[in-house]
């Protein structure tokens, strides 16, 4: 599962990463292209217990996100 | 205790902007506004004659020196992304509304805190309506608000708020002829261009460092029970308290503070129309500059929108003063909750249709 945030304004790639969390999906990932969308699905995915492995791409981040 | 990178950064942060903001005040500024970033868009809107009060005329060069420190740090760190095309038109209108809200309290949530800190208790019933504010924004959040995808722009396009303010710069420095500059009130109250130009630019680098924003810091709380973005705001205004308490400009009360008034229901719906407004904008006052210099020129609407709507405010009356409130402003401050509160259910109503027809 691929949850597109890009070019979403804070805090909506926190709410959609969060949905995704709730539906207990253990392994997704987020596209993101700015930098406090990254910092902010990051630190919220850590405190959900998500291990989260970020890849620069082209045009921002992939945040690749797994259940601990 | 662990202490995590980015809270550390944002203590550092918001303690300096704290000690700065009030080393504004001691070397001219008003008293509790070493940053507004509200009052100062209202001055900037003076200085080039779009509204005619002469007590609040002024290109404050702190707002100069937020903008193209947050420019030049992100270009930097190359975190400069020409970035645009959210809703550009309905930004507009909502940071109009988050100026005149500020504009009846007499303050961003930033001068907020300051006033706090500086013990204007009218500050602390701000504060709980900006709560109440984002607390509504974030509900419509969670209800499925969205402003759109912003994409890619021209690098141009990006530069392009940067540009102008850097032009007012050069106007500032050497044609101030053509600016207007306050004689009396407020805006003739300032520090050295030199001093707060240096302080808008350390702020602007920090704000951009740290993703400061004032309103996210209680919506996250809110949304997400997670504190990091609000430990920003929380140390300014300790920071800023212990320099108000140590040079004594610290005065506790509601009565007797400066530009301030004491109409507390209008002091809480104000901010809340702030926090509402902003929270929907995606960050305060503060963080739309920041933005604005980082080359997002939705961000850079809202800069505009909020010009214009200081400029509407002191031509039409609608902006509070040390007398209180006026007919005008409260009767805009509703309208803007009508509006933004209309344009947020049109636009979570066509969300849910799409979400039904769209796959």
């Amino acid at each position: 599962m691929e949850i597109d945030a890009r070019g979403l304004s804070c805090p909506q790639p926190i709410i959609e990463t969060r949905k995704a969390i709730f539906d207990k999906v253990t392994s997704f990932s987020v596209l993101v292209d700015n930098i406090a969308a990254k910092e902010n699905v990051t630190r919220f995915a850590k405190t959900q217990h998500y291990d989260v492995v970020d890849t620069t791409t082209e045009y921002g981040w992939k945040l690749d996100l797994e259940k601990r | 205790m662990n202490v995590s990178k980015e809270k550390k950064g944002l203590i550092v942060a918001g303690s300096i902007t704290g000690i700065i903001s009030v080393v504004l005040v001691l070397l001219g500024n008003p008293a509790n506004m070493g940053f507004c970033i509200a009052c100062f868009y209202r001055d900037i809107a003076g200085a080039l004659s779009l509204h005619s009060v002469a007590v609040v005329q002024y290109a404050r060069p702190e707002i100069i020196g937020l903008l193209l420190g947050s420019l030049l740090i992100s270009i930097r760190r190359k975190e400069f992304r020409p970035r645009g095309g959210s809703s550009p038109v309905i930004r507009f209108v909502i940071s109009f509304f988050v100026m005149i809200g500020a504009l009846v309290f007499l303050g961003c949530p930033f001068r907020m805190l300051l006033r706090l800190s500086g013990g204007d208790l009218n500050a602390l019933v701000a504060l709980a309506g900006f709560i109440a504010g984002i607390i509504a924004g974030s509900l419509l959040l969670n209800r499925g608000f969205t402003l759109g995808r912003s994409h890619t722009q021209s690098t141009l396009e990006g530069g392009a708020i940067s540009g102008v303010f850097l032009a007012l710069l050069v106007i500032l420095l050497f044609i101030p002829s053509l600016l207007k500059f306050s004689a009396s009130g407020p805006g003739s109250m300032r520090a050295p261009i030199i001093v707060s130009l240096s302080a808008g630019l350390i702020v602007g680098i920090l704000a951009q460092r740290n993703r400061f924003c004032m309103a996210g810091g209680i919506r996250d709380l809110f949304l997400f029970r997670d504190s990091t973005l609000l430990l920003g705001s929380i140390m300014v205004l300790v920071a800023a308290f212990i320099m108000n308490l140590v040079t004594g400009n610290f005065h506790l009360g509601f009565t007797g503070q400066s530009v301030a008034h004491t109409d507390w229901l209008w002091n809480f719906l104000g901010m809340a129309l702030v926090g509402y407004g902003s929270v929907l904008l995606g960050g305060c006052p503060l963080r739309q500059t920041i933005l604005a210099g980082e080359g997002n020129s939705d961000s850079a609407m809202s800069v505009l929108g909020m010009v214009a709507g200081a400029a509407f405010a002191h031509n039409f009356g609608l902006a509070s003063s040390a007398q209180g409130t006026t007919v005008g402003g409260r009767t805009a401050t509703i309208l803007g909750f009508v509006v933004i509160t209309a344009i947020a259910l049109v636009i979570i109503h066509a969300q849910k249709k799409e979400a039904v027809y769209g796959n």
